[in-house]
């Protein structure tokens, strides 16, 4: 019973991972950039939200809080894309690698400066609520996880597939002069991927937060979201999520079955998972491989 | 410059090019070069490689921003706007090396031809004028377009360029790397559109024998310039096109100065 609590809650870890991997994903299929500060964007979603809603600050109802902050990150990411990356555009990628940390730190110190240094938890209507399904115990805040995982999943599988903007999307990260030459206003379409993975980012940071506690060191949860997205193969979005429920469900399971003498194994897991996946499948476990023909 | 000596639809330019220069960087690849593209004529651009024709039609569908000079299409100048507002003037760029998107289908790829449109009955209407050219493309419809061979690859970046329904085609180099068989093929295609939905072609090639037989007019670039203007049929004639770039030669010693000679005499 004890391993199918560790794997409920392994999964709901997960799929934090999976979403803040998701907004790596995205940028980088967009741009080719890597968002080192993905990270961080879950981090400041959270704060924001926690801003609006925890009775220490502004006291608004959770309900409104949670899209006031999406809405908030999603704009953030478009305008950090406007107005910083875009002038970048013909710059090595490792400036922009640079760039994106720098950015991450100066998000973590601009959290704690404005909120708190120390780890705060989101005040949710739903915080210590449990469900009991016979023996097996499921916070509310799990499965909303788990939930609002699945939901945001299906509606972004039917945004790309479905939806002009979507397909237009895809269709710029695929081949971005032939996109120009379409007529697809490429550099707005980048910013809005770059909002719309600002606004996962901030899904996954509430979520986060409802769950445990935020401080701004959590925005290094990216680097654990990173490897998570190398493991799903970098250029794909399911491989994201199976990335990040695999380093989810792979530190409490560690945790649980190492031997004492290897007690620190839980958080070397994900990595040495990743390692073992990039020897095995060098492109990821869901590798995209596009190969023009000539 | 000579009329064409028989301009088959109307005298009216739908694209004027006047005194073009563009840089890469501190690369002058276009110098000076002035055009005409009348309606419903088939022009084509022959040149070597590096001779500046892709540039030129970076240039003229707003990928590049030109140095100086200026861009008319009909009647309105167009230098230097983004391609998107081009491509809204129903001018499109189907550029060189079959520039599609590879994990896209065949029909999504065929559907984002028709981005900056927003009439969708008539969208629909065009998918299928699209697939009566092209019927291969309806049988591979819902393949992803990178697993398509060449040349149906170079059918789908044109197929992708009607569904702008454009006035104006601006054509790349549709006969790279293809068979000569499919050559024919695709510029037979190419001039029953011409024909047959009024679309102007403005078609650069390396393969100057295909190009002239479906061209009513020709330009010959070199380094930049213009070197010569004149009707296909003539250019076809010429006998420096016919040395230079079709490969017929009745002086096979002499080539080698003779070209010399030619080219100092075209500056």
């Amino acid at each position: 019973m004890d391993v199918i609590q560790l794997i409920v809650s392994g999964l709901a870890n997960g799929c934090v991972y999976g979403l803040i991997a998701l907004g790596f994903v995205l940028i980088y299929k967009a741009t080719e950039a890597v968002n080192f500060a993905q990270g961080d964007f879950m981090m400041l979603g959270a704060f924001v939200c926690l801003g609006f809603t925890n009775a220490d600050y502004l006291g608004l109802s959770f309900w409104l809080a949670v899209p006031l902050s999406i809405i908030i990150m999603g704009a953030f990411g478009y305008l950090f894309n406007w107005g910083v990356l875009r002038h970048m555009f013909g710059q090595s990628q490792v400036s922009i690698v640079i760039l994106t940390i720098a950015v991450g730190f100066i998000l973590r110190f601009a959290a704690g400066t404005i909120w708190s240094h120390e780890p705060v938890s989101l005040e949710t209507p739903f915080a210590g609520e449990y469900l009991n399904f016979g023996g097996l115990v499921m916070g509310i805040d799990e499965i909303a996880i788990i939930i609002v995982t699945v939901v945001l999943t299906i509606g972004l599988y039917f945004f790309f597939s479905g939806t002009k903007l979507g397909v237009a999307m895809q269709a710029a990260s695929q081949n971005q002069l032939a996109a120009y030459y379409m007529g697809i206003p490429v550099k707005r379409v980048q910013s809005l991927v770059w909002g719309l993975s600002g606004a996962i980012a901030a899904v996954a940071g509430i979520l986060f937060a409802s769950k445990g506690a935020i401080e701004p060191a959590s925005g290094l949860l990216g680097i654990k979201a990173f490897a998570a997205a190398a493991i799903g193969g970098f250029g794909s979005l399911p491989g994201a999520l199976v990335g990040g429920l695999i380093v989810g469900l792979i530190e409490p399971l560690a945790a649980r079955f190492a031997p004492d003498s290897l007690s620190g194994i839980a958080r070397i897991a994900p990595y040495a998972i990743l390692l073992a996946v990039l020897v095995v499948r060098p492109g990821g476990l869901f590798s995209q491989t596009q190969k023009k023909k000539v | 410059m000579s009329v064409a000596a028989e301009t088959p639809v109307s005298d009216k330019a739908v694209l004027r090019v006047d005194n073009l220069e563009s840089y890469y960087g501190p690369i002058q690849a276009i110098r000076g070069v002035s055009l005409e593209v009348r309606e419903g004529q088939i022009v084509t651009v022959l040149g070597a490689n590096g001779a500046g024709k892709t540039t030129l039609l970076k240039t003229i569908s707003g990928v590049m921003n030109p140095e100086k000079g200026t861009v008319v299409l009909e009647g309105d100048e167009i230098q230097g706007h983004e391609a998107d507002t081009i491509v809204n003037r129903r001018m499109v760029h189907v550029p060189e090396g079959r520039e599609i998107f590879p994990l896209l289908t065949v029909a999504e790829n065929i559907a984002m031809g028709a981005y900056t449109r927003r009439d969708r009955n008539f969208i629909q209407e065009d998918i299928e004028l699209v697939y009566s050219y092209f019927p291969i493309l309806k049988q591979r419809a819902t393949q992803a377009a990178g697993t398509l061979s060449g040349g149906q690859q170079q059918m789908l970046a044109i197929g992708r360029g009607l569904m702008a329904r454009p006035r104006i085609m601006l054509l790349d180099e549709p006969s790279l790397g293809l068979s000569p068989l499919l050559t024919e093929e695709i510029f037979a295609i190419i001039k029953r559109l011409n024909e047959e939905q009024n679309v102007t072609m403005m078609l650069v090639e390396q393969n100057a024998a295909v190009a002239l037989e479906v061209a009513n007019y020709g330009y010959v670039m070199e380094l930049g310039r213009i070197v010569m203007a004149d009707t296909a049929e003539t250019l076809a004639n010429s006998k420096d096109v016919q040395e230079f770039y079709l490969g017929i030669s009745d002086e096979e010693s002499q080539r080698g100065q003779r070209r010399w000679k030619q080219r100092k005499t075209w500056r």
